[in-house]
């Protein structure tokens, strides 16, 4: 295993496909230089053509994406910030998703769009988004999501290799978080969740950076003979409810946890289909956090107040555990 | 016209065959038989047609809502298409996408399309792939100056100016977009004028005349695939159909579509060539007939054609999962 943080996992994980399959390239707004240093030093390898530095034009990169993937190539498009996506709606919810379908399965559109959510940083209301829900509600995207430097270089390299349209996620958060990765650049398929913490008392559903703050409420709660399961699903559609599910029947408890604002979430949906499918093991009412119902605002203790965080957590699973 | 005879010739048959095809399916949907709703390109046939035999097979198109011309002048097969318009199994699409989403991959024409506009990322993206995968071919983009309105028409030939991709940017000025004069929705009367923003070059053809619209295409082709970027061609052309069948068009003149209609780009096409005597009138009556013909069958395999099952419905939303159906 080595060490690297979460920035150089997906860097790896694009420079590995780049090398492995020559028809894979990267565009997006300076990628040259990556916001954050994420996609840095790949154009030293692979040059300008493949390492394409774009106008900031959202909508023609989500729909240059498009061509390029029906005309043979397999393109890697970044949305800087997933508020800037709202430019390019177009291109990825009626161009992107539905062109293999409306075409009678005639064409695939391998692209991963890569771009970056959530809120901790005072960047305030236009770049601070969690955005997911609009696009697990879109049949014809998939929807990844780590919140580990290893998943992010498995679920990168299967992003990449997946021929379909792929939202990647990168929460800013992580960007600096270290942890060890496979040393073979081994993928992780989509659609296999992840049980980051085991236990036997409630369950745990958290996403992205909430899957850390899951886990620190699951320490404080052990302290208090409390043992929370943390499920990560990873990759938020195709979803592994099985996983989810017998985590709940072995727990009968459950509380979702993502960074989304509540309402419309897709926390909700998850809430709904385990309401649903498996009510009857169920011994408490299904728990739901997620930030207020208010757009991220600027001032430091302001956003600390609307996001959800630990302390959220544990009175959440207190209240049903 | 040192156009050989054999290029004239399918230009003939592949614009009696829009003609043909159109004529039958407005009739079709007058009649009720076909679902959902349908764009005609009748009158518009020499600006596909044009530039689409300027191309290579292999060469890729992007289309529009009005895409029946498209796929017609790429080559596509009329009972694939007309099986498509009613909903069918044998369908481009297995009925999946309409009239409105006609594809044809194999003949390099990459999809009609139901939003204005839609197509320009689309094939510009398209001509990123083949500069970088070295393959020297070219795409054809049709819009129409509705769409010349919209953000991708600008940041498509933006990027497409800066990258030096070989795309041909085909805006259809036919006048209208949906239901309003081209002068109440730009303040520019040649929208070929637009492409200086971008530094390439912009031309305005006569749209009806199929001659024009080849040899002003095969230019910019012969500029795209030596590497020398992307060229804007405004064929100023006109709808001779509403917006859809059954637009009543209360926001035109008849005189004004008359005075058009004169100009009706299939018989000046036909009195160009006998008048070069290329073709006889006998070459271009079986033509005709010939292309009536594959109409009529066109229509009777689409009619013999099952409807999808439903399980249709749930596949091909993805390559590899298939949705869940419904439990009664």
């Amino acid at each position: 295993m080595r060490k690297m943080n979460f920035a150089q996992a997906i860097n790896e994980g694009i420079k590995n496909e780049m090398r492995r399959d020559p028809n894979v390239f990267l565009m997006g707004e300076d990628v040259r230089f990556g916001v954050f240093g994420v996609t840095a030093g790949l154009i030293d390898e692979f040059g300008e053509d493949r390492v394409r530095d774009t106008p900031i034009t959202e909508e023609a990169i989500a729909g240059a994406a498009v061509g390029a993937a029906a005309a043979g190539s397999r393109p890697i498009a970044e949305i800087m910030f997933i508020d800037f996506i709202t430019v390019a709606m177009d291109q990825i919810v009626n161009q992107a998703a539905k062109m293999r379908y409306m075409f009678g399965g005639k064409i695939n559109l391998p692209i991963t769009y890569r771009t970056m959510v959530g809120a901790g940083i005072s960047a305030a209301a236009q770049h601070s988004q969690s955005l997911e829900a609009w696009f697990t509600h879109v049949p014809g995207i998939k929807v990844v999501f780590p919140s580990t430097p290893s998943d992010a270089l498995g679920l990168i390299i299967s992003s990449i290799r997946d021929d379909n349209p792929v939202l990647f996620l990168e929460h800013k958060l992580l960007y600096a978080m270290e942890g060890e990765v496979s040393d073979t650049n081994d993928p992780i398929p989509l659609g296999v969740a992840d049980v980051k913490r085991s236990g036997k008392d409630v369950t745990i559903v958290a996403t992205g950076f909430m899957v850390h703050k899951a886990l620190q409420a699951a320490q404080e709660l052990a302290k208090e003979g409390i043992e929370a399961e943390v499920v990560d699903p990873r990759t938020l559609f195709p979803l592994d409810k099985e996983t989810i599910y017998n985590s709940i029947r072995k727990t009968h408890k459950v509380v979702v946890v993502t960074e989304e604002v509540k309402r419309g979430a897709w926390s909700g949906e998850l809430a709904a289909d385990i309401a649903e499918d498996i009510f009857d093991v169920l011994e408490a009412p299904i728990k739901r956090i997620g930030s207020l119902n208010t757009p991220i605002p600027f001032s430091p203790p302001l956003e600390k107040y609307v996001v959800p965080n630990e302390i959220d957590i544990i009175n959440a699973v207190k209240s049903i555990a | 016209m040192d156009i050989p005879k054999e290029i004239l010739l399918t230009m003939y048959e592949r614009m009696v065959r829009i003609r043909k095809f159109e004529e039958k399916a407005s009739e079709l949907f007058a009649k009720g038989v076909l679902p959902g709703f349908i764009h005609t390109y009748v009158g518009e046939e020499a600006t596909a047609v044009g530039v689409c035999v300027a191309l290579r097979d292999d060469d890729l198109v992007t289309s529009t809502h009005r895409g029946h011309g498209h796929v017609i002048s790429k080559g596509g097969d009329p009972r694939y298409m007309m099986a498509e318009l009613y909903g069918k199994e044998t369908g481009y699409c297995k009925g999946k996408g309409g009239s409105m989403h006609i594809a044809d991959p194999d003949k390099g024409m990459l999809g009609a399309n139901g939003i204005v506009g839609g197509g320009l990322p689309i094939a510009t993206g398209a001509g990123l792939s083949i500069k970088l995968r070295n393959s020297n071919q070219v795409v054809a983009c049709f819009f129409g100056d509705g769409a010349s309105n919209q953000g991708t028409f600008h940041e498509s030939i933006n990027m497409s100016s800066l990258w030096k991709l070989p795309v041909i940017y085909v805006c259809e000025n036919n006048q209208y977009g949906e239901f309003t004069p081209q002068k109440r929705h730009q303040a520019i009367t040649d929208i070929s004028q637009r492409a200086t923003a971008y530094g390439i070059p912009g031309i305005t053809v006569d749209g009806m005349d199929v001659v024009a619209v080849y040899e002003a295409t095969k230019e910019a082709v012969k500029r795209a695939r030596e590497g020398n970027g992307p060229t804007l061609i405004e064929a100023k052309c006109y709808r001779f159909h509403g917006h859809f069948v059954g637009d009543p068009q209360l926001y035109r003149d008849q005189a004004e579509v008359q005075k058009w209609m004169e100009r009706d780009p299939i018989p000046s096409f036909e009195k160009q060539l006998l008048e070069s005597n290329v073709v006889t009138e006998e070459d271009l009556r079986k033509i005709q007939e010939e292309v009536q013909h594959e109409i009529d069958e066109a229509v009777k395999f689409a009619e013999g054609s099952p409807y999808p099952s439903d399980k249709e419905a749930l596949e091909d939303i993805y390559t590899d999962l298939v949705e869940e159906g419904r439990v009664r």
